[in-house]
């Protein structure tokens, strides 16, 4: 009952970050902030998902299950390793090949 | 010594991914493991045998704050997002800033860390000098001799 809460609190907060990760996407203006909304927001939503989806699957405690959700909490922490080396290297990239970052002075008037 | 740590290591993370504890399955990861731990054994471990406790303690107690530092600076990369006048409370810049970290480890957490706390990127490493992409001006500001940066010397430079 307790986990049942718990993995719902995680897994719906996940969702909202997703959820905020793809607005951001959509509204900010250039290639540079969107990299930002779209590898940040992500790599802390897909974590709580993942949490909460652990601590579900220990519902009926077995030695299976355990295992099972160590894999899971495995797989957050290379999402948390992986995530920003992505994040960097499209942003390096996109340097690299001079693609202008949007900045405050040039477009207000 | 760091062939049988690495082969410590690689031979519980085999069980804990198994999950099988019979005759079978545990010899061959008992084989996989030695051939790995034989091979590839200076990619896990390296340098003197006494800091490798310290940095995995260190990181071990690293990790809890930057993820509290994560869940706040989501927050406000949130607040940015929803606010109906977005464009008025961003202020993108590039920044360089110079690190006093000197292991290569050390400074690659630094760089992780950084890309991980919503609203800056790190872009570069040369050297000692990391170039950031920042959100916002304040971002950019609280880069330089960080809290996050005496941090990571305390965790896997043995302090300063």
């Amino acid at each position: 009952m307790i986990l049942n809460i718990v993995s719902i609190v995680l897994i719906c907060a996940g969702l909202f970050f997703f959820a905020v990760g793809t607005l951001g996407i959509l509204r900010f203006p250039d290639f540079y902030t969107r990299v930002q909304a779209a590898g940040k927001c992500d790599s802390l939503a897909a974590v709580l998902v993942l949490v909460g989806i652990a601590v579900y699957n220990l519902g009926d405690l077995s030695l299976a299950t355990v295992l099972v959700s160590i894999k899971i909490l495995f797989i957050a922490a290379f999402v948390f390793i992986s995530s920003p080396t992505a994040t960097h290297a499209i942003t390096d990239a996109a340097l690299l090949i001079g693609v202008k970052p949007w900045t405050k002075e040039k477009n207000t008037p | 010594m760091a062939k049988v740590v690495t082969f410590l290591v690689m031979f519980a993370f085999w069980v804990v991914m198994s999950g099988m504890f019979d005759a079978f399955h545990l010899s061959f990861g008992v084989v996989s493991c030695l051939l790995i731990a034989h091979f590839s054994h200076s990619l896990l471990l390296y340098g003197d045998p006494k800091s490798w406790g310290r940095g995995f303690f260190g990181i071990l107690f690293y990790l809890p704050w930057l993820f509290w530092e994560i869940l706040i600076s989501n927050l406000q990369v949130t607040y940015i997002v929803l606010h109906p006048r977005m464009l008025d409370l961003i202020d993108p810049q590039l920044v360089r800033f110079k690190t006093s970290l000197k292991r290569p480890i050390s400074k690659v957490t630094l760089a992780q860390s950084i890309t991980l706390t919503p609203g800056t990127v790190t872009v570069d490493i040369e050297e000692d000098e990391l170039l950031v992409y920042a959100l916002t001006a304040s971002g950019a500001q609280s880069l330089a001799g960080s809290a996050m940066e005496r941090r990571i010397a305390a965790a896997l430079e043995g302090g300063k």
